[in-house]
């Protein structure tokens, strides 16, 4: 059914801390990676459900057609379709959480012996902070259905979940973000160099680096930069550390920070980035979160955020309905708020020029590509990577 | 528990519950059950088919081993006997990690997500 097979999970890029897989658990994520695929496709159903049926019934019925995304939820809740492609994906979801954390729990102990090691070799580089809490809004929900999130350790220095979320990314996106899942920060750092070839970033801040996939293209493209990656999840730091020291980039330091209460100066970053970390905040911190970018950008520096496609107000209420499906099913809640926030709002709110910001549109750059991803697919909401980017200068 | 983390248990941890209550698509939840280990099981099926797949071709390959050994294999001793059973402990966990699930949400009552949303849009 999809015409462009996943690559393999023997063609994603080891590293000295990234967890060991049997023959069988590579065959579970290549299994799961053409699933998610397969899904997208049957998701098309959704759509001709809606026209075709569910529409024709709720018109009949009630005189009108939908007057809000809810209206459509509880129509399609009673779709025989619906009900079962959404099922399968809630229950392919829980099968990449489960995959995964069977086989990184299983070498628990060993992927924190060799993520200690290399953190020993570059101690400096590393800055854990006990007294830094995880925010609540981070406490309230596992992001993505991953039991325990960013930050649980089920033993001292277990840095499992960390390790699952490196290998699984792979299988979620079906090997759309590259052999290192890191499309997005090297779509970011050619979109700067190309758009602004002068800009020689000092200092660059990423806000929410999880186990900084998306840094190191921005360390690897910017070598003479200094780079300061935060994140409230300890197991995500450290594996993200050994990470960095395993793929030989130097100039990144992992800091346990908070968002909203940044231990920086005003006017300490020429560059301040986040990828894919808006939309796990939550509704007040968002506004606190940017205060803190404009407070510690500095004159004539640059802020940027990728995000999930924006809802437009041209959106039908079926295309805001089916986007809101992974930020109820697959647990992201704010995704869906933070939709009704306009990103030039917010920024303007927290201090910048409403006439600095600026827009685009990304797609992930993707090393695994050997060219047999070329057939049109639709869009798996949610899943493809194709991104909003927003942000502006501050002058 | 593996013989490398004796103390983990990751065949349960693997299998946990995320927070928030679980969505059902259908109108009774036992359809959902047997669809989850229903599922399951096709994936099992896929690795299994992987492997076997990559046996006979390295076997024929090297013109090691004759079809009619592998039928009438035996393990030899204990120790390939008890591995072969704590494979099934943790393929008999993947299977029915929803009938895990459910029985943490009965001992934990969640929030739903639209719950934790309205809460997380007050953070």
């Amino acid at each position: 059914m999809a015409k462009n097979l996943p690559p393999t999970y023997d063609k994603i890029a080891k590293h000295e801390v990234f967890p060991e897989t049997t023959s069988d658990e590579k065959a579970r994520y290549n299994f799961l990676a053409s699933l998610n695929k397969h899904l997208a496709h049957v998701s098309q159903g959704n759509k001709i459900a809606y026209e075709n049926r569910v529409k024709p019934k709720f018109e009949k019925e009630k005189g009108r057609t939908f007057q809000s995304k809810n209206e459509v939820d509880d129509a399609m809740s009673d779709d025989p379709h619906y009900q079962i492609w959404s099922a399968m994906r809630r229950s392919t979801m829980e099968m990449r959480q489960q995959a995964g954390r069977s086989l990184t729990y299983r070498q628990g102990l060993k992927l924190k012996e060799k993520v200690e090691k290399l953190n020993a070799q570059k101690p400096n580089s590393l800055i854990l902070n006990d007294d830094v809490k995880v925010p609540p809004y981070l406490l309230a929900v596992d992001n993505h259905l991953m039991p325990g999130s960013y930050h649980t350790e089920l033993f001292e220095g277990d840095v499992s979940n960390a390790a699952n979320y490196d290998g699984g990314l792979f299988v979620t996106t079906a090997g759309l973000l590259g052999k290192y899942s890191d499309g997005g920060g090297k779509a970011m750092a050619d979109w700067m160099t190309t758009t602004y070839p002068d800009f020689q970033p000092k200092r660059i801040l990423d806000i929410g680096c999880g186990m900084g996939h998306n840094v190191i293209p921005i360390a690897r493209r910017y070598p003479d930069a200094e780079i300061i990656a935060i994140d409230t999840g300890r197991p995500m730091l450290k594996y993200g550390h050994a990470r960095m020291v395993a793929l030989g980039i130097e100039n990144v330091t992992f800091m346990q920070a908070e968002a909203s209460n940044l231990p920086f100066e005003a006017e300490s970053f020429d560059w301040i980035q986040t990828t894919m970390f808006l939309h796990e905040t939550g509704g007040k911190s968002i506004y606190n979160i940017m205060k803190e970018v404009y407070r510690t950008l500095k004159k004539d520096g640059i802020t940027m955020h990728i995000e999930q496609p924006q809802y437009t107000d041209d959106m039908s209420f079926y295309e805001q309905w089916i986007r809101d499906w992974d930020a109820y099913n697959n647990s992201e809640p704010y995704w869906s708020k933070m939709h009704d926030i306009d990103p030039k709002d917010l920024m303007e709110d927290c201090g910048f020029d409403r006439n600095e910001y600026m827009q685009i549109g990304a797609k992930a750059i993707n090393d695994l590509d050997d060219g047999t991803q070329k057939a049109d697919e639709p869009e798996d909401h949610g899943r493809s990577p194709i991104w909003n980017v927003f942000g502006a200068w501050k002058r | 528990m593996s013989k490398e983390n004796p103390e983990i248990d990751y065949i349960s941890i693997a299998s946990n519950k995320p927070k928030g209550k679980r969505p059902y698509f259908f109108k009774d939840p036992a359809i959902e059950r047997v669809l989850n280990i229903t599922m399951a099981i096709g994936m099992e099926l896929a690795v299994v088919r992987e492997r076997v797949d990559s046996l006979e071709r390295i076997l024929e390959a090297k013109g090691i081993m004759t079809r009619e050994e592998l039928e009438n294999y035996v393990p030899a001793n204990k120790d390939i006997a008890d591995e072969r059973q704590q494979w099934h402990s943790e393929y008999i966990s993947r299977i029915l990690r929803i009938v895990q699930q459910e029985m943490e949400e009965l001992e934990n009552p969640d929030k739903t997500l639209q719950d934790i949303a309205d809460d997380i849009d007050k953070m």
